[in-house]
């Protein structure tokens, strides 16, 4: 689904050319759960926006579906650490955003109005916002928030979903609980994720793969697979399998904060 | 009395409290009316000349407005243009901050060479000296785009027209209702101006002729008129904000929830 074959990134600094990436190689299946953790000012958000087409490798090649990156990609949903939600428009509208965007949503949004907005609220049910669409954003929590800027970028059903740190802002029991309702639609839709986070707990609880960053120029330095038996509940963060994988990983990011 | 009553009636009280405290100070110290008539001259003055008074208001509420119709059509039209890129915004810019820091009493003569002694000049003026807020407005608004709704937007295949349209026009609306507040002012700062220099009707042009014949309770009247017609023009605008544009205030109050 994702291919990136020794990109490397350098953008114009103040002082000169700043390089963000460095021979980064990464794959991700098709309909697998990818995570992206590495110590912060690694690189990791413009990963994000090198897959999704927003900026142009200065070396190297991206491919997604096969087909090298050289726009935007046009299908990825994205959600960030802010839930960025347009406080005009009411949540229900506010997730149907996507659909006024995307083809080929956007040739029928008159028509299908009622229908994409049926298919709004049947989304918030699944995250728990049920009755909450006819709210406006700033009404709602930050946690409620999020929930409804995950729905936002999954409305249009994308193939690929960009999550950049999207639950850092928020308290643990509420993360922990949206944790939970991304495991769940994932495990219905089977979409591909990357998730770039810097709890290594979460990356740990959702992916199938982990990939390690180092420290700027970002490069790829390891690369685990999660074997943890699917679905997953909450339990398994207190197994010693998920202890000793969460502290292996943590020692490997001390490391090359280090260098 | 409740506390919320006695707040919508201060503005009264305060307004008359003035006026009594203005009557009562012209009256002990003796002041002359040629310096400064008191209020009850000021409205005897105007139950006398109620006729060319409400003729020449008229006039500069009119210029007043088309003015100020002219700079928010182009100042929107140019906000947006600026707004659009980076590049523009950079370029026209300083160009803008030029054209705004010359002194618009510096420009009526030359209106005045062009188009005559009249109408033309003040609505001209209040177009000029309102327009700049509405543009730097509109334009800030769209500029500052949050960088990560745009990336959501584009990673969906959203045009720039797409971006504009969903996100950065309803964007800057609180603030072109916010610079309307602002340029009304002006507008009407502009009218006044260009008629106390060259006119042949409008509030500015009767002060000016009534100073010249020592008519002070006139000249008060005109001055008058001229701050309630800007309230009251103020005040529709500050309603327009409220009543377009509520959202920015609410979710302000309630941010981060």
């Amino acid at each position: 689904m994702i291919q990136l074959d020794d990109v490397s990134l350098a953008y114009a600094g103040r002082t000169g050319p700043v390089l963000a990436l460095e021979g980064t190689s990464i794959s991700v299946a098709k309909g697998e759960f990818a995570a992206v953790v590495g110590p912060s000012g690694c690189g990791k958000s413009t990963l994000m926006k090198l897959v999704t087409g927003l900026v142009k490798p200065t070396k190297g090649q991206v491919a997604v579906n096969g087909a090298p990156v050289t726009g935007p990609v046009k299908l990825a949903g994205m959600a960030f650490q802010n839930a960025n939600l347009l406080p005009w428009r009411t949540v229900t509208e506010n997730l149907m955003l996507p659909l006024e965007i995307v083809e080929p949503y956007r040739s029928n949004f008159r028509r299908n109005k009622d229908e994409y907005r049926a298919r709004a609220e049947t989304l918030l049910d699944t995250v728990g916002l049920k009755g909450f669409g006819d709210r406006f954003p700033w009404e709602l929590s930050g946690g409620m928030q999020q929930r409804a800027s995950l729905c936002r970028s999954l409305i249009h059903e994308p193939a690929l979903l960009m999550l950049d740190e999207p639950f850092a802002a928020l308290d643990a029991f509420t993360r922990e609980e949206l944790w939970c309702v991304l495991r769940d639609v994932w495990e219905r839709l089977r979409f591909t994720v990357v998730l770039v986070t810097h709890d290594l707990r979460e990356a740990a609880f959702l992916a199938d793969t982990i990939h390690v960053m180092s420290a700027r120029p970002g490069r790829i330095i390891d690369t685990r697979k999660v074997d943890f038996p699917r679905p997953r509940s909450l339990d398994v963060c207190y197994e010693p399998e998920f202890s000793a994988l969460v502290l292996s990983l943590r020692n490997k990011i001390a490391e090359v904060r280090q260098s | 009395m409740t506390n919320r009553q006695i707040e919508a009636l201060a503005p009264w009280i305060f307004t008359l409290g003035i006026f009594v405290f203005w009557e009562a100070a012209v009256r002990l110290l003796n002041v002359s009316s040629v310096v400064l008539p008191a209020p009850t001259e000021i409205f005897a003055a105007m139950h006398r000349y109620s006729v060319p008074l409400l003729k020449n208001s008229f006039v500069t509420l009119w210029t007043t407005l088309a003015g100020f119709a002219l700079a928010v059509g182009f100042g929107l039209l140019r906000g947006l243009f600026v707004g659009w890129s980076r590049t523009i915004y950079r370029g026209l810019y300083p160009v803008m901050i030029g054209f705004n820091s010359i002194p618009k009493v510096a420009v009526v003569p030359i209106l005045v060479m062009w188009f005559g002694i009249g109408e033309v000049p003040a609505i001209l003026t209040a177009f000029l000296i309102s327009f700049f807020p509405i543009v730097v407005n509109v334009a800030t608004g769209l500029a500052t785009i949050e960088p990560e709704l745009e990336d959501v937007l584009r990673a969906l295949g959203a045009s720039k027209l797409d971006v504009m349209r969903k996100v950065g026009i309803p964007r800057a609306m609180p603030y072109f209702f916010g610079s309307l507040k602002v340029a009304i002012t002006l507008a009407f700062v502009g009218t006044v101006v260009s008629e106390t220099i060259a006119a042949n009707a409008g509030l500015g042009h009767l002060m000016v002729q009534a100073g010249s014949n020592f008519q002070m309770p006139l000249v008060f009247a005109g001055l008058l008129l001229l701050a309630i017609e800007g309230i009251g023009m103020y005040a529709v605008t500050a309603w327009l904000e409220g009543r377009m544009t509520g959202w920015a205030f609410r979710s302000q109050q309630s941010a981060g929830g």
